[in-house]
């Protein structure tokens, strides 16, 4: 029988947590509830708190303020040998002076199971990373990707009913990222185990995860799913750290209940208004623009932004264009396969309907905070 | 470029025997079949490693150096290693304090410290006791360890412990399978150190022996002024021997975990 065990995900329920360094908020009234078997990721720039809320769940730090239930009890005060959770750290941490075969066992000796039981299980928790082949190497022979294979197996090996993973695949290039990716994937589908997962890579969040939570500043300013995020932003924050997307600013006014703003001396209408009096930004996302030629036919309804090329990328399945606007911001444009092609230096205009477009209450800091 | 290869062989060869040449003296002198420590030495015996092996005065003050020195290995290191956590693991400022202090005993003068020690020891009945030696060596021997342990408690990577802790282990279990293999080489040199420290510690032993307890360098002291046969040197072979094993040993030993 080499089929991995399947053990019930435990849910996690945060609520209005924080995290205080003395003076330092790292942590601010957080709310975060994960259903049980849930691939969660916790994705945000650096110094934004996921690192921080890890150590919470994991028991590493305690909570300044607030709750926290793991499978339906509060776990205040329980330290993390306690709590019964599998950790896989950025940097390995994998027991040098031990064997791998050694290092998976490990959580299973201080569970009192020992021999043939023991072994099978080791056996197993290896074949699942596709390492029982070096249980006998230290971990100082094994690359990286192969030692962060070993910490996986090594925090699964004791079924725990929740993975909390901090950047497993940060030190690693982005081809091993990527097939790691698809195998923590496999792996997680195959457990049914709760997954709690931190990167700031959002590519890698969208392919790993059933719901993000995008945290910002020691804040969570969405969770959702990554359909969810790129679709519907709740901020500007979240609008720009989830994909490509340029942001347009200008003077708005409100016409029929829709808001229109001039930017770059051109008026363009996006659906609805804002509630309250924040001023407006509109979202733009590359694959909704067309390009066309000015002067072209207009489509009635159609929004349009006049501009020059200012870069124009072949990129195999399409073209990326960058062109700037009459008020000097730069668009992203992805044009699909067949469309017309232009060169730097054009003129062209941006085509886009009212549907195309998320408005948003502008936010400084979804500037200052994006590197 | 050859040449200065050469250079540096000859130089280094000549450091070398500048080093050993005192061991190298002693060596043939305890052959010496005169009773006496003149070098050359003249004819050959056994004689003085018999002397050394059979004479009372002998024996029982190398079976007291030994035993004194693997009290205040095991003492030295146990405190010592205790100390190197607190010294390493708090906040800064007071780690590097705690370390000045700590290293006290190596910086200041052994006459002071043995002065003291003798003071304190005629009004607590201390001299010339087991249970005075090893305390004193103890002291002497704790800032040995606490450098030896410190350096390797600095490389340790701390975060070991904190995923052994996530895997279940509580904190003696962490202790106990991650951080004192990890740090062993540290703390068995560290002993080792220590061990050394006591046996051949010479300047507080004259102070506080007694007629009736006699460690071996106060020994080999009063056999130099008073007898000045060659059997000093005889003990200053064997010694010799003994320290070039445990050192083949432990570079042996080093190489095979080096290996792993
Ligand atoms: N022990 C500590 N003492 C003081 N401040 C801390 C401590 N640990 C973390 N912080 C601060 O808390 C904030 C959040 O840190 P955290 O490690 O959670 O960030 P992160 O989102 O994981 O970032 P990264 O992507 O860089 O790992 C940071 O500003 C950090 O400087
Ligand atoms: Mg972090």
């Amino acid at each position: 029988m080499n089929a991995p065990q399947r053990s019930a995900g435990a849910a996690i329920e945060i609520r209005q947590a924080s995290k205080r360094y003395g003076a330092f908020v790292a942590l601010r009234d957080i709310d975060l509830h994960i259903r049980p078997g849930e691939f969660m990721t916790l994705l945000g720039p650096s110094g934004s708190g996921k690192t921080t809320t890890l150590n919470l769940i994991a028991g590493f730090t305690d909570i300044s303020s607030g709750a926290l239930d793991i499978g339906g009890k509060s776990v205040t005060g329980l330290p993390s040998h306690k709590r019964n959770i599998g950790v896989v750290f950025q940097h390995y941490a994998l027991f040098p002076h031990m064997t791998v075969g050694k290092n998976v066992a490990y959580p299973l000796s201080l569970r009192g199971i020992r021999g043939d039981d023991r072994e099978r299980r080791v056996k197993r928790a290896l074949d699942m990373v596709k390492m029982a082949d070096f249980a006998h190497r230290y971990p100082n022979e094994l690359s990286g990707g192969q030692q962060q294979r070993v910490a996986l197996a090594r925090a699964l090996v004791f079924d725990p009913p929740l993975l909390l993973m901090d950047e497993p695949l940060g030190a690693l290039d982005k081809k091993l990222r990527e097939w790691l990716q698809l195998e923590i994937k496999r792996i997680h589908r195959e457990l049914g185990t709760t997954f709690v997962y931190v990167t700031h890579d959002q590519e890698e969040a969208l392919v790993l995860s059933d719901r993000i939570a995008v945290f910002n500043g020691g804040r969570i300013e969405q969770i959702g799913t990554g359909r969810e995020l790129y679709d519907n932003p709740a901020t500007l924050f979240v609008g720009r750290f989830i994909g490509e997307s340029t942001v347009l600013r200008g003077a708005s006014e409100i016409v029929n209940g829709d808001t229109v703003m001039t930017v770059g001396g051109d008026k363009i209408v996006a659906h609805g208004r804002l509630d309250g009096d924040a001023s407006p930004v509109i979202l733009l996302r590359p694959e909704r623009v067309a390009l066309k030629r000015p002067g072209s036919d207009a489509v009635s309804g159609e929004n349009r932004l006049s501009g020059t090329v200012a870069e124009a990328i072949y990129l195999g399945s399409g073209s990326k264009y960058e062109v700037k606007l009459k008020d000097g911001t730069i668009a992203v444009v992805r044009a699909p396969l067949g469309a017309a092609d232009f060169a730097i230096g054009d003129a062209v205009d941006l085509t886009f309907t009212p549907a195309d477009l998320t408005l948003l209450p502008d936010d400084a800091s979804a500037d200052t905070t994006l590197t | 470029m050859s040449f200065s290869r050469v250079f540096l062989g000859l130089f280094c060869l000549l450091v070398a025997i500048l080093l050993l040449a005192p061991t190298l003296v002693v060596i043939p002198m305890s052959f010496n079949g005169n009773k006496s420590l003149a070098f050359p030495p003249v004819g050959f015996t056994w004689a003085w490693y018999e002397n050394f092996l059979t004479n009372p005065d002998w024996t029982t003050s190398f079976t007291n150096s030994l035993v004194i020195a693997l009290i205040v290995a095991v003492a030295a290191t146990v405190i010592g290693t205790l100390a190197a956590f607190g010294v390493t693991r708090a906040a800064s400022r007071t780690g590097g304090l705690l370390r000045a202090l700590l290293i006290t005993p190596m910086v200041v003068p052994g006459v002071v410290l043995a002065i003291g020690i003798y003071a304190v020891y005629l009004d607590a009945h201390l001299v010339g006791t087991v249970a005075g030696f090893a305390l004193a060596h103890t002291m002497l021997a704790i800032p040995f360890v606490l450098i030896a342990v410190q350096a390797s408690l600095e490389v340790f990577d701390r975060r070991l412990e904190t995923a052994a802790a996530s895997l279940g282990a509580g904190r003696l279990t962490v202790f106990r399978t991650v951080t004192l293999p990890l740090i062993l080489p540290g703390i068995l040199s560290g002993a080792l150190f220590a061990f050394i420290t006591s046996f051949d510690e010479i300047i507080v032993a004259l102070f506080i022996t007694s007629p009736y307890l006699k460690t071996l360098p106060v020994q080999i002291y009063s056999s130099i002024t008073r007898d000045a046969d060659p059997t000093v040197a005889a003990v200053g072979t064997l010694l010799f021997l003994a320290t070039s094993l445990i050192i083949i040993a432990g570079l042996l030993f080093g190489m095979r975990r080096g290996r792993t």
